[in-house]
């Protein structure tokens, strides 16, 4: 019985990333993302089958279905966080404008590609801290912009008039939906391109809900959003294109309105009727 | 089918009730025994110290004479080898411990990892005599002939390292508690660092942390109470080392600049002298530096306590 943690290990470094310039979001014909003929393993288990979807930029891409059907393992594979899981293995092509994210350095690719968890998990600093410490690993702000970044990223969280007076104390005296909320504000500092949410609201109450629901549909003008959401009528309001997923396989994806109004595939209609699931 | 229960249940939570009072008089008889040795420690370390107390008071602290013939007797070099061989064994220990224990939590295959673990926890098992052992076998020849006259060469202009390599004293001393101490840091610190949850990991890597980064950043400093403890833990160790100490250090009680100089501590002479101490006051007096050691390792520990309280308070609170 091993008792350490299951990472696999990662052969890229931050030598070339530091220091380069930050690539200039060009708009690239195609989806912003693009999946593939993707199928994972954990081990000999296998979490999804055969799944190609697209989601295109600035859009909200919802993806629902019941708990266990490989949602989280989906978009965990985006920006190949689920690389440090042991035994692991992808198979298939994913796709960030037009570059597989498998030759690109995962580094950037993860700072391109920011993410959300389902429990909110600041690190045990200051407020403050925690939004500069991925500005300071990209080497993306001098000391002097420090304090406006980290402004920025909390106001374009909505949870800077709530902080702004105690900066520098500790992140978890914040409720959960604050911390929820500067865990986005921390993913945000670094100008994600696209920006994935597992569950982001499940832990949270609906007041803070409703905040994080609004927020999506803010960031929408400046990235590609893509939440993974156990809550219908969230996935409705937030969402353009919701993709339903099932036993680790793609049933259907299509625009929002369309998938709750008009299911093509009976499996989608028995669970937005809530017959399963 | 209601009576019966009536009649029962009295019974029952009468014997529970029993089992309860007397498991905690039993439990309470124990906790209460810890503060009774306690106290029986400290009163015979006082009152078996009086004789010297009465006769040197402060002085003790500062003498650094130590003749049991004119019965002068001072603390001081006893005092000094102590902690300086202690913070020469952290010196060491420390880098060496947590690089080891950074490496086995975050970098080894888990094979290899749980196999290297099993030897650590088992060095911290051995008695003390056998790295004594070792020691005079092994690590002492070493310094004589390699490491002292490489350290003169080199950085012989330094008092630190002048007069001649004898293979025993206070760095040596400090080499081999080190080697008693990396066990415990390395445990302690490969488990506070496995405890850091995923989710922390998780996210320095999703904002484009290397794995580097990701371990020295966030993981260190979320573990860093177990990693104290584990510092605070060998430094304890360190100074209360009798056997390894005293069969290294060269067991003269002289205060030296130099690290290849003999020296002694209190935990060695202690052991020395003690069945072989005539007269009130030479006994009294290593009863009295067992009392200074015993007050040293309360400083000790209350510093921990204080740092681990203050990292705390500063913006680290876990929810
Ligand atoms: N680290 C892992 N190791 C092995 N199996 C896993 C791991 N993570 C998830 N799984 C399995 O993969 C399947 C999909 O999980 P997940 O993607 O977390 O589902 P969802 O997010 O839709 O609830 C589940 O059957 C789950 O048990
Ligand atoms: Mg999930």
């Amino acid at each position: 019985m091993s008792t350490v943690p299951d990472y696999a290990p990662e052969s890229k470094t931050a030598q070339d990333r530091k220091g380069a310039p930050l690539p200039t979001p060009t708009p690239a014909p195609g989806p912003k993302l693009r999946a593939t003929n993707v199928n994972f393993f954990y081990g000999t288990f296998q979490a999804l089958y055969d799944i190609s979807l697209d989601m295109q930029e600035h859009l909200v891409t919802a993806l629902i279905g019941p708990s266990g059907c490989g949602k989280s393992t989906f978009l965990r594979n985006l920006n190949r966080i689920n690389d440090t899981v042991r035994n692991s293995r992808m198979e298939g092509k994913i796709l960030l404008d037009n570059e597989d994210v498998r030759e690109v350095d995962v580094t950037n690719l993860r700072r391109r590609v920011g993410m959300v968890f389902q429990r909110p998990n600041p690190f045990p600093k200051s407020i403050f801290e925690n939004i500069a410490y991925g500005l300071k690993i990209n080497g993306m702000a001098k000391r002097s912009e420090m304090r406006d970044k980290v402004e920025r990223s909390l106001r374009r969280a909505a949870l800077w008039d709530e902080v702004k007076d105690k900066l520098h104390e500790s992140a978890y005296a914040l409720s959960g939906g604050q911390q929820q909320r500067l865990c986005i504000a921390r993913a945000l500092a670094v100008n994600p391109e696209v920006l994935l949410l597992d569950e982001p609201c499940s832990a949270l109450d609906p007041v803070s809900t409703a905040k994080i629901e609004e927020l999506m549909l803010q960031l929408r003008s400046s990235c590609t959003v893509a939440i993974v959401t156990h809550n219908m009528q969230q996935a409705a309001r937030v969402s353009d294109v919701t993709a339903f997923l099932l036993e680790g396989k793609l049933i259907e994806c299509r625009p929002t309105a369309q998938l709750f109004t008009n299911p093509a595939d009976p499996r989608t209609e028995a669970y937005i009727t809530g017959r399963f699931g | 089918m209601a009576t019966p229960l009536v009649v029962e249940t009295p019974v029952i939570r009468r014997q529970t009730q029993a089992g309860d009072i007397v498991a905690r008089w039993v439990v309470t008889v124990f906790a209460a025994s810890i503060l009774f040795v306690t106290a029986l420690l400290v009163y015979q370390l006082w009152t078996g110290s009086a004789p010297s107390r009465l006769k040197s008071g402060f002085g003790f602290l500062t003498s650094t004479q130590w003749n049991p013939v004119t019965e002068e007797f001072g603390a001081l070099p006893f005092i000094y080898g102590t902690v300086l061989t202690s913070v020469l064994a952290l010196l060491i220990s420390v880098p060496l411990g947590l690089g080891a224990a950074i490496y086995l939590a975050e970098l080894a295959p888990a094979r290899l990892s749980d196999a290297l673990t099993f030897l650590v926890e088992l060095l911290a098992a051995i008695p003390s005599v056998i790295y004594g052992v070792l020691a005079i076998f092994a690590v002492v020849p070493l310094m004589r002939s390699h490491v002292e006259p490489f350290l003169k060469s080199s950085l012989g202009f330094l008092p630190l390292f002048k007069g001649p390599s004898l293979g025993v004293g206070f760095l040596t001393a400090g080499v081999v508690l080190s080697i008693m101490t990396v066990p415990y840091i390395v445990s302690v610190s490969r488990e506070s660092l496995l405890a850091v949850p995923r989710e922390q990991r998780e996210a320095a890597l999703a904002l484009g942390a290397t794995r580097w980064e990701m371990v020295w950043q966030v993981v260190v400093p979320y573990a860093k109470l177990g990693i104290f403890g584990s510092i605070f833990l060998s430094l304890a160790r360190a100074l209360g080392e009798t056997m390894a100490v005293t069969m290294v250090i060269g067991n003269d009680p002289k205060i030296r600049a130099s690290l290849l100089a003999p020296g002694y501590s209190i935990a060695a002479v202690i052991a020395n002298e003690f069945s072989e101490a005539t007269g009130a006051t030479y006994q009294a007096a290593l009863v009295e530096l067992g009392l200074i050691l015993f007050v040293l390792t309360i400083i000790i520990n209350a510093v921990a306590r204080l740092m681990i309280a203050a990292t705390t308070r500063k913006g680290s609170k876990r929810s």
